[in-house]
Formats: C-alpha cells, structure tokens, sequence
C-alpha cells in the first residue's frame, strides 16, 4: 500500500512540475496545489500506513498509529489553504492590474 | 525551562494582534510596536547574559519534554541573533514614519512589520524541525503582503513570482522533513543530532542534509538567488531594509544550525558543497552589483554577495572560521539595513532610484551622505568598523584551511562591493544638484535617527570586537561541539 501511495505522490510532483513549467499562471498556481498535496501523500506513507489502532488511549490496542505524521500534515494543509488563498487574489489582483495572465510578460524588462 | 525565551515571540505577536484593531491610530500603533520590541529586546538580553553565565536555556513549551514536545533552545548564537533582528525591526519601524507610507499605516502595516519580526525570532530560537517550517511560513506570509502592500504594478507582478518560488521551496522543505522522519523518527534537533551521530556516516543522511541545503539556499539566496534582486526592489525601502536585513539571515542560521548540529558525519561532501556554493555567490553578487545603475539593484546584490562570504565562513566550521562568521553575521544585519535606510532615504530625496539621474544630494542631507560612506566603509572592512574582524577571521582561516581561491573570491569581491557603493555615494551625492530649491521629493529626516542608532552599533561592534569576540565564545563552541547542545535540550533523563 505504501508503494502505491508512493507512486501516486510521485505522479503528482511530476503533474505538479509540469503545471509549474507552463505559462498560465493559474496553472502555475494549480500546480503548487498538486504539489502540495503530493508532499502530504508523500509524509503519510514514509510513516507507514495503518499499523494499530488511533493514538488514543482507550482504544486499548496492542499497537497505536504514529500520531505525529498526521499533526505535521493538518498544520502543512492549512498552512497551504492559506497560502492558496492568497496566490488565489495576487494573481487575481495582477490579472486586473496589469491585464497579463501569461508569465512571460510578467518578466518586468520592458515596461517600466 | 526559562521562560524568557517566549517572550521575543509571544509579546511583538499579542502586540501585533491588538495592532489590527488600531490601525486609524498611527502613533498609538508606533509607540505600542516600538515599545513590544523594547520589551522583547530586555529578554533577548538577558538570555544572552544567562547564556554566558549559565549556559543554553531552552524552554520546553507546554511542559511536554524534548524529544516530544516542541522545544525553544536560545543558545548564544541564537539570542544574539534574536536581539539584532528586534534592534534591525526598531530601525525600521523608526524609518517608516514617513508621509509616503501614511497608506500602509492604515493598511495593517505595523502588524505585518511585528509578525515578520516575530516569524524570523521564532525561526532562530526553535529547536523542532517542522517548527522551524512553520515559523518559516509566518515570516514569508508576512513577507508576501509587506510586498504586496500598495499593489502597484511592479509589486504585484514581482510578489507573484516571489510567492511562487518560496511555495515550491517550502514544499520541497517538507518533502525533506518527511525523508528526515522516516530516517530518524524524530524531529526535535537535538534528538536528531543523536541520532544522526548513531547512524555515522550514511550516505542517505547526507542526501536529505543535500535537500535541506537546496531549501535553505533558495531562501538564502546562497547560489539560488535569481528571485531575489526583483522583489527587493519592488516594496518601499523601509520593507526592502526589514526583509535585506532579516529574511535570508534566517536561511543561513538554519544552514549554520543544521550543518553543525545534525549533518556534520560527512563533511567531505557537505562542506565541499557549500563552499562551491559560497564562492559562486559572491561572484555573481559582485557581477551584479558592478553590473547595475540603479541604487535598489546595487543594493540588492550587495545583499546576495555577503550571503556568498558568510556560507564561506560556514563551510570552514573550524574555531576561528565560526567565531568570524558569527560576527559576520551580526555585522551583516546591521551593515545591510543602514545601507538599505540610507539608500531608500537618498531614493526619497531624489525621487527616483536611477544614480545617472541622481546628483549632488549631499546639499540636502549632508549626514546621510557621510554616513553612507561610513556604511561603505564597514562593508568594505575598514577598521574600526565592524567589518573588519568578522572578514580578518574567516580569511584567516580560510588561507590556513589551504583555501586560497575562495579566499582570493572573498578579498577581491569585498572590494568590487567597496566600489559598487561608493560608485552609489560618489554620483549621487558629489557633484552640482540637478534639483531646483524646494524641488526635493523628501526631506529624508526619518533616515537620520535610525542611520545614527545603526551607525553607533557598527562602531560599537568593530571598536568592541574583543569584547563581543568573548560574549561569541560560548556561541562557537556550541556549534562545534554539538554534545553541548544535546545535553542543553535532551538532559541526562531521556537516554
């Protein structure tokens, strides 16, 4: 199951970096969206996936799943919404600025 | 436990909240932020003592002990960078209280300055890993809206990309804590420099050591610096100094603390990277502040180009080469944002930052010009000026590690920046004025204060290197014996 997991993260990256290569910048941003989730993916399976029981105590098990993977990934994911959302409206804001949604003439050579 | 060390990061944040329901007060709102980084600054100081005379303090938040609770460690290098990143965020909080910048007082600027202070002495008093990811973040969100803020063309188009590239840095960052967890099943440092230190020399370490460097370069701006002359000449200058000043410190502190604490068993192979990288950097720092004409992007690649030496000074990691790092560093801080207030303060008076339309401005504010040339100097390593030792330690050094090459890059591009600044002091403040009576765009009145505060403390540290050479020693041997740094956090229970 790991493996698979793995796999699926390591598609994702490469998703991921093909959108982030691509001049539309909201691919681009989509792009750090797939990543992001491809690293989440990624940080769970390195951990291994479903060895015992919630990390709780009365749930009375022999073995308990490794709660600390889980913790770093809720803060990693709203870290990241947050981020999203802010990409979300600079892009947003310079789309209605500058009129420009293709990186290339966001370079910032020739118009100043 | 001390619980000192939370306070350079609870009180400027608690400050910074209530901020946001001030924001129609500006001065209420700059007596309140200057006053919670006063506070801050007596804690910083009396850690930094408490360092010298009782050794590494360290808080273990909430009561949960290392391994398994997030642990603050203030060791001496960590509190002395705390306390200059609160003296950098006084300077330009002092330098901010400008006309121009009425709009971003009401626009949650103050608040913005504090998290930005708050994020960046979060980062260099953690001891956890993913701790430090996350103070990483708060001092890159702020960094995003500070850049932001005003949202005129240039600033957009130029936080898009800064955005964009520290995303896809901050995901690598936790692609690496995940290789890092799964190696060591831990994250508090200390815990990791043990283990570490059992695995030996592993090669699969060294390659998440690698991908650490690759996250920490990019906020560095050590060798991947390509994103950093464009955002850093975008926002006004009084931000252009907090992030020259604070942000990519906090990359080399968390280079300098995980490859002397953690990835330390090859130093063949790290060492060699960095100081490829090092000197690579200084190169192309130099070339681009030769290169450019326009005061921001001198100054921008000035920044970079100290980058390059201070990662020299790293790569060494003997005694001598620490201490001149150490000392580097601080010099750098305070050098960088005098340089960045004097330069935005000559950018006000003249309205433009393009030195072949600037001339003769030393009529206006004859001490911004003596003191930019006083900046210049300490860049340059004049003594008594504070870049002097910090730049004698680590050349000494490297010509005794047999490292002549980057020691020759290091003497030669100190230099080519000695010229790039004066080429700044000589066209824009010798000469005829091209302005007319009463046609200045600022008076540049509030670059004088802090410029004398920054001034005092570059002579105060080159005049006093002795002394601070003594408060650095427990500093240095922190970073070259990390067992100091493991007792200090883990005791002697856990084991």
């Amino acid at each position: 199951m790991e493996t698979l997991i793995i796999v699926i993260a390591g598609i994702l990256f490469s998703v991921g970096t093909y959108m982030l290569l691509s001049k539309n910048l909201l691919r681009i941003i989509f792009g750090t969206g797939l990543y992001t989730h491809a690293s989440h993916l990624m940080l769970m399976a390195v951990a291994g996936l479903k060895q015992g029981a919630a990390p709780l105590l009365s749930e009375n098990a022999s073995a308990y799943v490794d709660p600390v993977p889980q913790a770093l990934i809720l803060t990693s994911i709203v870290i990241n919404f947050a981020l999203t959302a802010l990409i979300l409206v600079l892009g947003y804001r310079t789309y209605m600025e500058t009129g420009f949604e293709d990186m290339r003439q966001l370079k910032g050579m020739d118009h100043e | 436990m001390n619980n000192l060390l939370i306070v350079p990061i609870a009180v400027p944040l608690v400050t910074a909240m209530a901020l946001v329901f001030l924001q129609k007060r500006p001065g209420v709102q700059l007596f309140a932020a200057i006053g919670s980084l006063l506070a801050s600054l007596a804690a910083a100081g009396m850690l930094i003592v408490q360092n010298k005379t009782e050794g590494i303090q360290t808080l273990h938040v909430g009561g949960w002990e290392a391994p398994f609770g997030i642990t603050l460690v203030a060791d001496m290098t960590a509190s002395l960078l705390v306390a200059a990143a609160l003296v950098i965020g006084i300077c330009c909080l002092l330098f901010a209280r400008d006309p121009a910048l009425a709009g971003h007082h009401r626009h949650y600027f103050m608040p913005l300055m504090l998290i930005l202070v708050v994020g960046t002495n979060g980062s260099f008093l953690t001891g956890d890993m993913f701790n430090l990811f996350v103070f990483f973040e708060v001092t890159l969100i702020a960094s995003y809206v500070l850049l932001s803020l005003g949202g005129t063309k240039t600033q957009l188009r130029e936080s898009i990309k800064y955005v964009l590239i520290n995303m896809v840095a901050s995901t690598v960052f936790v692609v690496a804590v995940a290789y890092l967890y799964s190696l060591f099943g831990t994250l508090n440092m200390a815990h990791l420099a043990e283990r570490a230190a059992e695995a030996g020399r592993d090669g699969l370490v060294t390659v998440v050591g690698l991908l650490f460097l690759v996250v920490f370069a990019t906020k560095a701006a050590l060798l991947l610096f390509f994103w950093l002359p464009g955002p850093y000449g975008a926002p006004p200058m009084a931000v252009a100094a907090l992030f020259a000043a604070l942000l990519t410190k906090v990359g080399i502190y968390a280079i300098l603390r995980t490859f002397t604490l953690i990835f330390i068993h090859q130093p063949e192979v790290t060492r060699t990277v960095l100081l490829a990288m090092g000197a690579l950097t200084m190169l192309l720092g130099a070339l681009g502040a030769l290169g450019h004409w326009g005061i921001r992007k001198i100054l921008a690649y000035n920044v970079i180009l100290s980058v390059g030496f201070i990662v020299f000074g790293i790569a060494l990691a003997d005694g001598e080469s620490l201490a001149g790092t150490l000392f580097y560093l601080l010099h750098d801080m305070i050098v960088k944002a005098w340089l960045f207030i004097l330069g935005g303060a000559v950018i006000a008076i003249a309205g433009t930052d393009r030195l072949r339309e600037i001339k003769g401005l030393i009529r206006y504010r004859p001490q911004l010009g003596w003191m930019f040339l006083l900046a210049a100097m300490s860049v340059a390593g004049v003594p008594p000026l504070s870049g002097f030792t910090g730049k004698l330690l680590i050349l000494k050094s490297g010509v005794g590690a047999g490292e002549y090459t980057v020691s020759v890059i290091g003497l030669a591009t100190s230099l080519l920046a000695f010229y790039s600044l004066l080429k700044v002091f000589i066209l824009s403040f010798w000469g005829e004025t091209l302005l007319n009576e009463g046609e200045q765009h600022a008076t540049g009145r509030n670059a004088v204060l802090p410029g004398l505060v920054l001034a005092a403390l570059s002579l105060g540290l080159g005049i006093g290197s002795g002394a601070v050479l003594d408060w650095l020693e427990p500093a240095v041997g922190t970073l070259l014996n990390p067992s100091v740094y493991i007792d200090a956090v883990l005791g002697a229970g856990i084991r």
